[in-house]
């Protein structure tokens, strides 16, 4: 994330930039981009990162305007300033993609993941997954005598925590439905 | 009023609408209902390739001559993985086309159907954009859309993939006017207060230098013509990438000629020594760049491009001008005139003394022979005995391309078609033929080498057909030359795979096509070959024998700095190091 909280509609090349244009520095951003929903505009958009070499570390894509036929894709990416900058500039020059947000640049914002966890397990360690569960607010949305299926939403950061706690208690399977994200206030 | 019609004829239709008068293309089973179309009706010339390639490449060059949106239409599978090339080579020079391809019905797609292939999945990357329309109720709107994607903007080449059944079902025809070209709207005019800051910068400049580019071409002859302005208003020099000439004219007094690689001396210097850099519709190609981190160290740079992803990619400037460069340039010289004209007139004065003496190098100076033809002279010829005719050179890839690019002179845009990003061996000869159909009159000349030119040699009988009297210019060196040249430099002068053996004897192959073959080898009858090749009324096969192992200098080896360039006669040897030769 960046360090600065930059006011939303600021943009990386506006004056409120301070950061060292030539920072080598490693940034994660998150992107929303507003898309026609027809077919190939998914792979063209995925196409972009892998043809181009910029990394996606979680994709999540569905039609959010029925009427108007829109699909927001939200992407969570790493580079620096400059490769970040170039991953935006890519992206609008898609001719189906209507817009693109850095959630990130633009100011505070909540991201989720909704996540399932398939754990194995008897007595104790089954006892103590439980408890866990609760105090990580997951749901039991499947039980067996031998297993549990958890469900949880929240920040990437708290799934992946739960599930480092899951992995000595018997974590058999991760289901992750990437960041959902949108900016905070109006 | 809507009209009721077959797909295919939709197809036609579209394209009269849309002011289309030519379509390069090859038929198959998947386009037969379009052919069927064309066959019945005049409006529009369907001009029969031998190659999908040669197809794309015809209307790349119909394309660039001429300014307007270049068609071409293939069949599914093997038609269209044959067009690939060609749109990736539109894709990475800006060339606006339409390009049309077959597929099999739509109930068969997925079932490896015969002559089936993922023709817009193969083409996504290689496209602006492309569609496969699926029913034909959407036909005629996809085509108007598309012309207007490949022409908006920073132009490119589009694709459109109609299934058969699509094409035999009927639907209502969509005018023009009706479609809603949608969010797809690029932004023309500059931000006003970004020109202004360049403004001032180029009053106060002390060194400046235009670094103009494609996009000066792309934006049409009006935006040359307010270049042309702005150069000799503010007496700054100018130079040019490869895909830029002609823009400013080379016979214009502030014309340092092309820079890059094998750029002019004078135009490298200055590129890195400004202080003020203007890129106008360039795009820091890595040919101009050469090592990043050295380039052009001590100048502010103002770029002008109409795409927001040229710039800041690889060179950061301090004065990015989103827009399209007649919009801009318009803007910029009236703020410019309307603050009173300024230029730093003492340290203009200066920097043109600097740049006279790096002209006094004269670093295109190459040693001629009285027995053997050099590559030089014969281009030297060729600009002297067409000078002032109504002419238009299209290039192959190579060592002939860059001395083609040294040694003629452009005086207008559009004149000058060399496949630049790609670097596509086989792209001059069908390029010339698209010249040459738009401009019937013109004399049209493809600046060869005889390995790119065997690369295509097959559209000679579709210049035969058309009677487009295209005059194929081979700089026959029997030679890859350019790879040798990289080999002698790079590779301790071990010449691998890098020679032409067993080349055809050109002027039967000529023959054979039922045009004319011209053989020279004397520098003595050099003029006189040309005079012939010119005066022939129809296609020629000039094969010039050229000196085998000439290298094109000036050169600045991959990795090194514009002001470590190599001249002609420097020594050569290990003078790219271990990192540049992991360059291309
Ligand atoms: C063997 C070989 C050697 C080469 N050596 C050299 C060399 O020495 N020197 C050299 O210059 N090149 C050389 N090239 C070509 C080089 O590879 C690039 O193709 C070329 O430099 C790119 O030119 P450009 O920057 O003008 O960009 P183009 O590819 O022409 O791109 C045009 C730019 O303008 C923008 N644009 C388009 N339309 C508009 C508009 N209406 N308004 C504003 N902006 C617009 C685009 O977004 C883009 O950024 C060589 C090629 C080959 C094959
Ligand atoms: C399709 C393709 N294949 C390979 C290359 C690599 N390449 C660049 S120049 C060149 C040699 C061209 O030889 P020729 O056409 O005779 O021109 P010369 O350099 O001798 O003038 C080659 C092989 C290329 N540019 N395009
Ligand atoms: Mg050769």
């Amino acid at each position: 994330m960046s360090p600065l909280n930059i006011k939303q509609g600021s943009t990386s090349h506006s004056a409120y930039d301070l950061r060292d244009p030539y920072a080598e520095v490693i940034e994660a951003h998150t992107l929303a981009v507003i898309v026609d929903n027809e077919p190939g505009v998914l792979a063209r958009v995925i196409g972009l990162f892998s043809g181009r070499g910029y990394n996606i570390e979680s994709l999540t894509v569905a039609e959010t305007d029925h009427t108007g036929h829109l699909s927001r894709i939200t992407i969570v990416t790493r580079g620096t300033p400059q490769i970040i900058a170039q991953i935006k500039a890519q992206l609008a020059r898609i001719v189906p993609v209507h817009d693109v947000h850095d959630l990130t640049e633009e100011g505070p914002s909540v991201q989720r993941e909704l996540a399932l966890f398939k754990v194995a397990g008897k007595g104790e360690h089954r006892i103590e997954a439980l408890r866990l569960a609760e105090i990580f607010r997951a749901h039991v949305v499947d039980s067996t005598l031998e297993s549990f299926v958890f469900e949880m939403t929240g920040t990437p950061e708290k799934i992946d925590s739960f599930a480092e706690l899951m992995r000595p208690l018997g974590l058999r399977e991760i289901a992750r439905t990437g960041v959902a994200a949108l900016s905070r206030g109006l | 009023m809507t009209q009721a019609m077959t797909g295919a004829r939709m197809v036609v239709q579209a394209l009269k609408d849309q002011g289309v008068e030519v379509v390069f293309g090859y038929p198959g089973g998947a386009v037969l209902p379009i052919y069927d179309e064309i066959f019945q009706q005049n409006d529009i010339r369907h001009i029969l390739v031998r190659h999908e390639q040669g197809a794309i490449h015809m209307a790349e060059g119909y394309a660039r001559s001429t300014g307007k949106v270049g068609v071409a239409l293939v069949t599914s599978g093997p038609g269209a993985t044959n067009a690939v090339t060609g749109l990736v080579d539109a894709l990475m020079d800006s060339i606006p086309l339409v390009v049309l391809t077959g597929q099999v019905p739509t109930f068969m797609i997925g079932t490896d159907g015969f002559q089936e292939a993922d023709t817009v999945g193969i083409t996504r990357p290689c496209t602006k954009m492309n569609w496969l329309v699926k029913d034909t109720a959407n036909l005629s709107s996809t085509i108007h859309q598309a012309f207007h994607v490949a022409r908006s903007g920073r132009p490119g080449p589009v694709l459109i993939d109609i299934p058969k059944d699509v094409q035999f079902a009927t639907s209502d025809y969509v005018v023009k006017e009706k479609i809603k070209t949608g969010h797809y709207q690029p932004k023309l005019k500059g931000d006003i207060d970004q020109i202004t800051r360049l403004v001032e910068m180029i009053e106060t400049a002390e060194r400046p230098i235009l670094y103009t580019g494609g996009g000066v071409i792309n934006s049409g002859p009006a935006a040359s013509q307010l270049l042309r302005e702005l150069a000799e208003a503010t007496g700054f020099p100018v130079t040019s990438t490869l895909m830029g000439l002609g823009a400013y004219p080379a016979s214009g007094k502030n014309w340092l000629g092309m820079l890059g690689m094998h750029g002019l001396y004078e135009a490298n210097l200055a590129m890195h020594g400004c202080d003020l850099m203007i890129n106008i519709g360039a795009r820091f190609d890595d040919r101009i760049t050469g090592r990043l981190k050295d380039f052009s160290p001590n100048s502010r740079k103002a770029h002008i491009d109409i795409d927001a992803s040229s710039i800041n990619k690889v060179i950061r400037v301090d004065v990015p001008i989103l827009g399209d460069v007649g919009h801009v340039l318009e803007d910029l010289l009236r703020i410019w005139k309307s603050r009173g004209r300024k230029v730093n007139k003492e340290g203009l004065a200066k920097w043109w003394a600097q740049i006279n003496d790096w002209r006094a190098v004269k670093c295109l100076t190459y040693k001629n022979s009285t027995s053997i033809i050099k590559p030089q002279y014969a281009l030297e010829r060729l600009e002297a005995l067409t000078k002032g005719m109504d002419r238009y050179i299209t290039t192959e890839v190579g060592q002939h391309q860059m001395w083609a690019a040294q040694f003629l002179g452009f005086e207008d845009p559009n004149r000058w078609m060399t496949s630049g990003g790609l670097g596509t061996m086989g792209y001059g000869l069908p390029a010339s033929i698209g010249v040459q159909i738009a401009h019937p009159e013109a004399l049209v000349i493809n600046v060869a080498g005889e390995a790119s030119w065997l690369m295509n040699m097959q559209e000679m009988g579709t210049a035969m057909q058309f009677r487009a009297p295209v005059k194929q210019f081979i700089l026959n060196n029997e030679r890859l030359g350019m790879v040798r040249q990289w080999q002698e430099l790079l590779h301790g002068e071990r010449y691998s795979q890098s020679w032409s053996e067993s080349l055809p004897d050109f002027v039967k192959l000529a023959e054979a096509f039922g045009c004319k073959g011209i053989k020279v080898s004397d520098p003595k009858d050099l003029d006189d070959a040309i005079l012939e090749m010119i005066r022939y009324d129809g296609p020629v096969i000039f094969d010039c024998l050229v000196e085998k192992h000439e290298n094109c200098f000036p050169m600045i080896p991959s990795g090194k700095p514009h002001n470590e360039m190599l001249l002609g006669d420097a020594d050569t040897q290990g003078v790219i190091g271990a990192k540049g030769a992991v360059l291309v």
